[in-house]
């Protein structure tokens, strides 16, 4: 059981990194407290994998330390860590029985014999493997063995942490919720720490208390999955998460209110600390941005309106700019005409891509 | 589901059956036609029912006699270089690295013996071991050792075999090669994860994993070493005495030697029969022990 430090970590693939270019993780500081659900979400190529097999010691960092409580595992091999790692595809030793898959990694340390057969017998009735444990693992489907894949994991009693690298690529759909709910149900009924690598948001936001969300080797920003959704950090964030994302909109801010083209919108803050210099943008979520027939409100121009099942999303042009919105019920739009209403607590200011806190304006808490 | 029956498709596989028909079926006809006959020359045979194939199996026959150690000392051949060649092979591949340039020259070196000629393998190997002026040959007898292979039947066992494993241990070796080559990098972490020693990690996941181009890797190397000619043929001509003398070279020697087209193609036809008796085994039983296992899980 530990809590896992990561104390000014970077790495970089190339042997002598010189510019920020050439890390493949940029400086990171980050704790993972013990028994937390963690999603480390971003696209491919973010350096997702490259920090989950850093923690779990199969690549070593370019630059500082990983710590487990207070000890620094920095430089002790994947063996000597209590961590297990789940990956991509599903991993079994073809020619063993599930029993003997799950037995595996305690024959290796030499637990003796009655304490294996204990233990399996115990986590392959948490992981509903009880049934099949005298088959061959060889021919089971995907989610079977991914199963056993983290059975191989939490059968070592000193496991701290378990991390997953898209364990769920190639499960079949139906079965992806299933077997996310078991991981679920797993970690309430454990207290084992849980990294969950993903770039996919959905599996991301309903499996993780906190998520991590990555760009370009960095980390962005780390929050639940409320504030990813009402407060994102990085225009990468909001553009990210969210289907579809965040509507972003370079614009010129004067005070407390923001200038795109020649539309004003009135802002909730006041940004009086920006400098001419930043390239600013503002961002609002299509689910507060309302469209309305033509009447108060900002003039946009609708080019079409999709409806995705469980809301209707428009979408427009405001001053020549893309942008979606949400089409509340009941409304329907006749022409290409109509207006927006945008929902003031909502609208965010970024300055090179980083959220501006703003200061409340008129004394009103915003 | 139901199965489209369509007769028409017969008309397609025609040409191969007329090809087939020419070039294997044909051939190996007129064999079967001379094992059954007897000629004294002048183009003019006698029947002589399967007598030939009775003198052949009977080992207290000269003929028999002859063909028996013959058939023995291969395969006595064939065993010991499967052997020496798939462990040799496994474990060349297992030492190969696995990413950078050293692999493509790696690669190079290891399918250079593939590509020599088989007569040229033996004479490169006649002229490496001979004790006067061969590098090899002179070497070992300047260690002391009394190293002769056209007197010594030992000796040109010894270098018959260390010539086969030059030539065709890289066969397995790339095979072998190929086949680890294609297991995902995550089976090699999930190990490292599960505390697996490196003997645990070859009995897992490599082996298992190699399985089948081993397959392929045994059935080759036992055909071609069962059917050895040239290289034996250059290096010691089946001598000293017969004591390299495989089914290959005493077939040649009965048929093109002694021209007892009666008597080799009797022992032609018996040859072929064993190559593909033995393949048949090596296969239903390497097939078998995969099908076993899915037996079990099914």
């Amino acid at each position: 059981m530990a809590r896992i430090t990561l104390d000014h970590l970077a790495h970089a693939y190339k042997a002598d990194p010189r510019t920020a270019e050439d890390y493949a993780l940029k400086e990171i500081n980050h704790v993972w407290s013990q028994g937390g659900a963690y999603a480390l979400l971003g696209p491919s190529g973010c350096g997702k994998t490259t920090l989950l097999n850093i923690i779990s010691g199969l690549v070593r960092p370019t630059r500082g330390r990983v710590l487990f409580d207070d000890l620094d595992v920095t430089d002790l091999a994947t063996e000597a860590r209590n961590i297990a790692q789940v990956f991509q595809f599903p991993v079994v030793y073809d020619t063993m029985t599930v029993r003997e898959n799950l037995a595996f990694p305690l024959k290796n340390r030499n637990v003796p014999r009655d304490r294996t057969a204990r233990r399996v017998e115990e986590i392959a009735g948490l992981l509903d493997l009880t049934r099949v444990l005298d088959r061959k693992a060889s021919n089971l489907t995907a989610d079977m063995k991914q199963k056993i894949s983290l059975g191989r994991g939490l059968v070592r009693p000193d496991v701290a942490a378990i991390l997953f690298d898209e364990p769920l690529t190639v499960i079949d759909p139906h079965l992806k919720w299933q077997l996310r709910s078991t991981l679920k149900e797993i970690h309430r009924a454990l207290d084992i720490t849980m990294i969950y690598v993903t770039h996919d948001q959905t599996e991301a936001l309903t499996f993780a208390d906190k998520v991590v969300v990555m760009h370009d080797g960095a980390v962005v920003q780390t929050g639940t999955p409320d504030e990813l959704f009402e407060r994102p950090a990085h225009t990468f964030v909001g553009h990210f998460i969210g289907s579809p994302g965040m509507n972003i909109l370079p614009c010129r801010v004067e005070g407390a209110t923001a200038i795109i083209g020649s539309t004003m919108i009135p802002l909730r803050r006041a940004y009086r600390t920006l400098s001419g210099g930043e390239h600013i943008e503002l961002g609002i979520r299509p689910e507060f941005v309302q469209l309305q027939p033509k009447g108060a409100g900002l003039p946009v121009q609708v080019r079409r309106i999709d409806d995705i099942g469980r809301a209707r999303i428009a979408r427009v042009e405001l001053g020549g700019r893309p942008l979606a919105a949400s089409v509340p019920d009941g409304v329907s739009i006749e022409g290409s005409e109509a207006s927006l209403v945008l929902h003031p607590n909502h609208v965010h200011i970024y300055a090179n891509g980083h959220l501006v806190a703003g200061e409340t304006s008129g004394g009103r808490a915003a | 589901m139901t199965k489209t029956v369509n007769n028409k498709a017969w008309f397609f596989v025609l040409p191969v059956f007329a090809i087939v028909a020419f070039s294997a079926v044909l051939p190996l006809m007129t064999v079967v036609n001379y094992s059954v006959q007897d000629t004294f020359g002048n183009n003019q045979f006698f029947w002589n029912g399967i007598g030939w194939f009775q003198e052949l199996l009977d080992p207290s026959s000269q003929l028999g006699e002859q063909f028996l150690s013959s058939l023995m000392r291969t395969l006595l051949f064939s065993f010991i270089i499967l052997l020496i060649e798939v462990p040799l092979g496994i474990a060349v591949a297992l030492s190969m690295p696995r990413e950078g340039w050293t692999v493509a020259l790696c690669l190079v070196l290891m399918a250079l013996p593939l590509l020599i000629p088989w007569n040229v393998v033996g004479t490169i190997w006649q002229v490496f071991a001979r004790g006067d002026i061969g590098l090899l040959g002179w070497v070992v007898n300047r260690l002391g050792i009394d190293y002769n292979y056209t007197g010594d039947p030992l000796d040109a066992w010894v270098t018959i075999i260390v010539m086969d494993v030059w030539h065709w241990t890289s066969l397995v070796a790339l095979l072998c090669y190929a086949g680890l080559k294609s297991i995902p990098d995550a089976y090699y972490q999930a190990a490292r994860i599960d505390g697996a020693s490196r003997w645990a990690v070859f009995r897992t996941i490599q082996l298992p994993k190699m399985r089948r181009v081993l397959l392929i890797a045994v059935l080759l190397r036992f055909m071609d070493s069962f059917m050895i000619y040239t290289e034996p043929f250059v290096l010691t001509g089946g001598g000293p005495g017969n004591a390299t003398t495989f089914l290959s070279i005493d077939l040649v020697k009965l048929a093109l030697g002694q021209f007892d087209l009666g008597k080799a193609a009797a022992m032609s036809l018996v040859y072929n029969l064993i190559i593909l008796a033995i393949c048949w085994v090596f296969y239903t039983v390497m097939t078998n022990v995969d099908a076993g296992r899915e037996r079990v899980e099914a």
